[in-house]
This record gives structure tokens, C-alpha cells and sequence, in this order.
């Protein structure tokens, strides 16, 4: 079983709606939405959801005023200054949003007066589309350990792929080069970089592509937008090579991306219905024959 | 005044927006002038933008900043004397990460795992754990004329942005305008960098991707109690969902970017919009004044 990464280094780039347009193009896969942080795919998706679960993320201390003396040793010993006294109430209180849940105040406590509940961090879910079946996810709002939900929505990507006898994972990934990119791409048999030409798309696609090398994942440079700046598309080109990318074809500025996704269609069924070939949508077969013909992603 | 700009969706133009309101205010709308003499009192003494986008800081692109400092940050983890440890294991049993574990009769430690609780240090009872650090990345400080400029990055390969931008945070001077270009998202990066601000400025552009993503970013300004308005960038392209959504959720919009092949070509070389055009000055200026005012009332909601 083969998973192809989407990421970008910067947003914004268009990963979604390549993703979207790959998932249309491919056949027998199970698509997986990684962004977990912010997701869109299922605006481009419309999943029927199947089945929704909770993410149990990490644990939140909470002070039991009755049992608690505040003798203030949680607050010492607390590194991210998550304890506050209430100074009307007399009380000590947990910031939940500073708390980074590491239960140190917890086992600490002289009168153990500090409960440790474990915290429903988002949902995931597995839903049919008209292209296969995915996995999605949404991390609450303000919540920490999205890598562990990336994880998690990419094993159960994983275990569906192979009950339904799927050769293909095709997940949308994050932006930025943290915690969830990492999550994202350890493991994968190839990560897409989508760039744009600009100096903060260069910039970033580089740091992308640093991050792959250092966890050994091959990769594939894509510039969309690239008649922007033609001489930065070019200087993308010249650092993917450099470093051993897969350099694939370019993607001219198209409004058609956007007319698209407000009709919550991929590029390539929109200029289906509407009878167009254009150039862009000839353009993203010919990339997705590249992928799926290179040696990474046809090797058994 | 603290302004903490942030967008939920990545590539809405949050680096745009506060490299050029910074440069606007500190120039005063009018060239090189100080802002002091310009905007006078309420605006303190001067101007300083924070880039805590730390996974991929763009600022400096446009800015070109002059790099004064440059530090490397760690986060603590921890370093076990082998010749005090008894293997009691009382530090694997407080780790939640399981950044150190026992494995015969040697301890392991596994730093890029360790969050830096200093749990492990505090229950030990043979005082065998001392700490040493993990690097985070870089912190570098500088100045754009009269403007104070400051970035983290992040080292390619660490997980853990948010005690990195609380470095670039710490770096906040009083009485100053700090603008700072937060992260994409709404989970602990974006929260790091718009905690404690007096206002969060949310660039958006007008398509369904922008709106999903918006709603999020204004539930997480909510939980934080932050007065929130909007920019939206792009403003010509896409549907009417955004403005919608801002006249329902009383969102002010602040300031609107039309697509422009200029704006998105001098984008792309890394020059500013009141570089290419300088008319522009005076709506970044008048985005701050807005943005004051609705501080001074105690919010728009």
C-alpha cells in the first residue's frame, strides 16, 4: 500500500485543491484529510460521515477546592505557570489553555487534591465521498496534540485502505514544518511539496524540503501560480533538483480554482460539467501521471 | 497595544498585513518621520513586530531587517547521572511523555519527546537529574530604521513550536505598538501567540476555504475574550459567504485588499504594497486608528 503526502511549507499554496483533483484523477484509494487543525477538504468532499468518534487527547489537572490547603507547591513546581491564585475567591485554579496536561502538580501534591481527567480533544471521523472513502478530523478549537490526532487519522487511514483492498492513500497535509507535518510524513512512501513563486513560498518550500530529507521520505516539487514569477518558479525548480526532487510539471494562475471550490467541486469535475479542457486540467493529469508512474509510487 | 494577527487558514496574506502596518505606523504614514510626532501619545513610544510564525517566519522577506542579536533557544530536558540514579523508575512513572524509560539497568532519555515539565528532576529522591537543553531553533532581534524587529525559527525537525514563540513573546516591550504575525491554525501555536493581546486582527480571503477556517479562528478568539475585526484580502475574488458571516457574528471589517496582479507580482518579490504603492499608507494607518478605537471601547461585541 502506497500513501502520497500532500504538504506545502507555506498555506495557502493550493494543497487542498490538488488534493481534491488527485482524488478525482485516482482510482482505488482512500482518502485521508490530515489537516486536522484546520481541514477543508470535506468543503470540496461533501462526505456522507459514517461514523464519528472521540479524540482523546492529553489530560488537564483540576484543583479540588475542598481537599486543597494552598500551600501553593503546585504552583511552584508548575513550569507553565498554568496555576493562578483566585485571589477573590481564595482559591488556586488551572488555566486549561496554559496547562500542558504533564500531571506533575497531579502526582506532586501533598494532600492530592489535583484530579487528572482525561480531555475529549476533537472527533474523527470515516465517511463515504464520491470518489472512495475517508478519514477526517477535527481538532477542537484551542487544543493541543494535533500530532496525535494526525497520527491516529492516518492508521486508521491505513486500516480502511486495507479492509477495502485499497492501494492508494492520498492524504492532505498541514502547513508549517511542527508537529503535525512531522506526524504527517513519517512513513510516507512519497510527500508532494506544492509551492508557490514567491520569496516566502521559496523560503518555505525549503524548509519543506529539508524536513523531508531529515525523516528520509522522497519528494515531489510542484509550483502552482508559477506565471507569477516565472524567475522564482525557476529558482524552485533549480533547489528541487539540487536536492534530488521529482520535479513536476507546472500549474499556471487559474481563477478556476477558486469558481471550483465555491461550488464545492474539484478543478477537474468543474471543467468537466461545464464541457472545458483547459490547459490547467491537462496540466494536473499529466502530474498525476507523473506520480503515480515514478519509481516510488509504482514499485510493488 | 499588542496586535496579534492570525487567519485560521494559512496563505490569506497575515505576513502582508503586519509587515505593512508596522512599516506604516513607523513611518507615520508619511516617509521617515517617527511615529511619535505623527500619532502622538496614544501611541506610545514606538513600533515593534514580532514574527512568531516561527515554523515558517516570512517577515524578514519583506522587511529585511538589520540582525542585531541572533540566540540560540532551548527547552530543558533532562540529563541522569548514572552514578546517583538507583533506578527507582519514580521518574518514568511521572513522565505523561514517555521521555525516559528504564531498560535493564540503564535509564534512556528521549529529548525530542521531553516537554521540559521538570517533573522528572522534582520527584527524583536521588537528586540524580540535572537538565540540559534541546535547541529549539533561533531567536534573532533587529531593527528596519526606527522599527524593532524580532523572529524565532524553528530548527527543521523540532516538533514543539510554542515555548519557541513564547521566547519571541517575552521580547515584548511596554508601552510599545507590538504587532505580531501568528501561525496558521487554531490549536496551541495560534493560542501561544494571541494570548494576552489587546487585539487579534483576522486576515481572511472571501472563498469557502477562508470562511471554514475563519469561523474557527473566531471561536478561538472567543475563548480568549480577545475584541476581534477582520481584513479580508482578495476581496474581489470568490462569494459573499465571508461578508456574510462577518455581518452575523458582528465582526467589523477593518480593511479590504482587492486582488491586483501588481499587488500579487511585487508580493512575489518580496516588496511591500506601500512600496509599490505608497497610497496605501494612509488605509494601513487608518486600520491601527480603527483598531485603537475598538480596543478604547472595550471591544466591537
Amino acid at each position: 500500500m502506497k500513501e502520497l503526502v500532500i504538504i506545502s511549507g507555506k498555506g495557502g499554496t493550493g494543497k487542498t485543491s490538488l488534493t481534491a483533483a488527485f482524488a478525482s484523477l485516482a482510482e482505488n484509494m482512500v482518502l485521508c484529510d490530515a489537516d486536522v487543525d484546520a481541514a477543508d477538504l470535506h468543503l470540496l468532499m461533501n462526505p456522507t460521515i459514517t461514523s464519528s468518534s472521540d479524540f482523546m487527547g492529553g489530560c488537564l489537572a483540576v484543583i479540588n477546592s475542598e481537599k486543597c490547603t494552598k500551600c501553593g507547591l503546585c504552583m511552584e513546581l508548575c513550569r507553565f505557570n498554568a496555576i493562578r491564585k483566585n485571589s477573590e475567591q481564595d482559591s488556586l485554579k488551572v488555566d486549561e489553555i496554559d496547562c500542558e496536561g504533564c500531571g506533575v502538580c497531579v502526582d506532586l501534591c501533598p494532600e492530592q487534591a489535583i484530579d487528572f481527567p482525561v480531555k475529549t480533544c476533537g472527533e474523527w471521523y470515516l465517511s463515504e465521498t464520491r470518489f472512495g472513502p475517508m478519514i477526517h478530523a477535527r481538532l477542537g478549537i484551542a487544543e493541543e496534540n494535533s500530532g496525535k490526532l494526525v497520527t491516529l487519522v492516518r492508521r486508521e487511514a491505513g486500516k480502511l485502505a486495507e479492509s477495502r483492498n485499497a492501494d492508494l492513500i492520498i492524504t492532505d497535509g498541514p502547513p508549517g514544518v511542527g508537529c503535525p507535518v512531522i506526524a504527517s510524513i513519517g512513513g510516507a512512501t512519497a510527500i508532494v511539496i506544492v509551492a508557490e513563486p514567491t520569496v516566502s513560498g521559496l523560503h518555505d518550500m525549503e524548509r519543506a524540503v529539508r524536513l523531508a530529507a531529515h525523516f528520509k521520505v522522497p519528494g515531489m516539487v510542484c509550483v502552482n501560480k508559477f506565471d507569477l514569477n516565472p524567475d522564482k518558479t525557476r529558482e524552485i525548480l533549480e533547489l528541487a533538483k539540487e536536492r534530488k526532487m521529482t520535479v513536476l510539471e507546472s500549474i499556471p494562475y487559474d481563477p478556476v480554482f477558486t469558481k471550483s471550490m465555491i461550488q464545492g467541486k474539484t478543478i477537474i469535475e468543474y471543467e468537466n460539467e461545464n464541457g472545458n479542457s483547459s490547459e490547467t486540467c491537462r496540466i494536473i493529469r499529466e502530474i498525476w501521471d507523473t506520480i503515480i508512474s515514478s519509481p516510488v509510487m509504482a514499485q510493488k | 497595544m499588542i496586535i496579534s494577527i492570525a487567519s485560521g487558514k494559512g496563505g490569506t496574506g497575515k505576513t502582508t498585513v503586519a509587515t505593512n502596518l508596522a512599516v506604516s505606523l513607523e513611518t507615520g504614514g508619511t516617509g521617515k518621520t517617527t511615529i511619535a510626532t505623527n500619532l502622538a501619545v496614544s501611541l506610545g513610544t514606538g513600533v515593534q513586530l514580532l514574527d512568531c510564525d516561527v515554523e515558517e517566519p516570512n517577515c524578514h522577506l519583506f522587511l529585511n531587517p538589520v540582525i542585531h542579536e541572533k540566540e540560540t533557544a532551548y527547552t530543558p530536558v533532562p540529563k541522569i547521572d548514572e552514578a546517583k540514579c538507583t533506578l527507582c523508575r519514580k521518574c518514568v512513572e511521572i513522565c505523561r511523555f514517555r521521555a525516559i524509560m528504564v531498560i535493564g539497568k540503564t535509564v534512556l532519555t528521549f529529548p525530542e519527546l521531553c516537554h521540559g515539565c521538570g517533573g522528572c528532576m522534582a520527584v527524583c529522591p536521588e537528586k540524580a537529574i540535572s537538565e540540559t537543553g534541546r535547541e529549539l531553533g533561533v531567536v534573532e532581534k533587529g531593527t528596519v530604521d526606527d522599527l524593532h524587529f524580532a523572529h524565532g525559527i524553528i530548527r527543521v525537525g523540532e516538533a514543539m513550536s510554542p515555548p519557541l514563540i513564547r521566547k519571541v513573546r517575552s521580547l515584548t516591550q511596554p508601552e510599545t505598538i507590538t504587532i505580531i504575525d501568528a501561525p496558521p491554525g487554531t490549536s496551541c501555536p495560534v493560542i501561544t501567540a494571541m494570548k494576552g493581546a489587546d487585539f487579534v486582527l483576522l486576515v481572511t480571503e472571501p472563498t469557502p476555504f477562508g470562511l471554514h477556517d475563519l469561523r474557527l479562528a473566531v471561536e478561538a478568539v472567543k475563548i480568549l475574550k480577545i475584541p476581534a475585526g477582520l481584513v479580508i484580502n482578495r476581496c474581489d475574488i470568490g462569494d459573499p459567504g465571508v461578508r456574510e458571516y462577518a455581518k452575523q457574528e458582528n465582526l467589523p471589517v477593518l480593511m479590504e485588499i482587492p486582488f491586483d496582479r501588481k499587488i500579487a507580482e511585487s508580493y512575489s518579490r518580496g516588496k511591500l504594497i506601500v512600496e509599490a504603492m505608497p497610497e496605501w499608507r494612509k488605509n494601513f494607518l487608518k486600520l491601527y486608528r480603527d483598531i485603537e478605537k475598538i480596543v478604547r471601547q472595550g471591544g466591537a461585541n
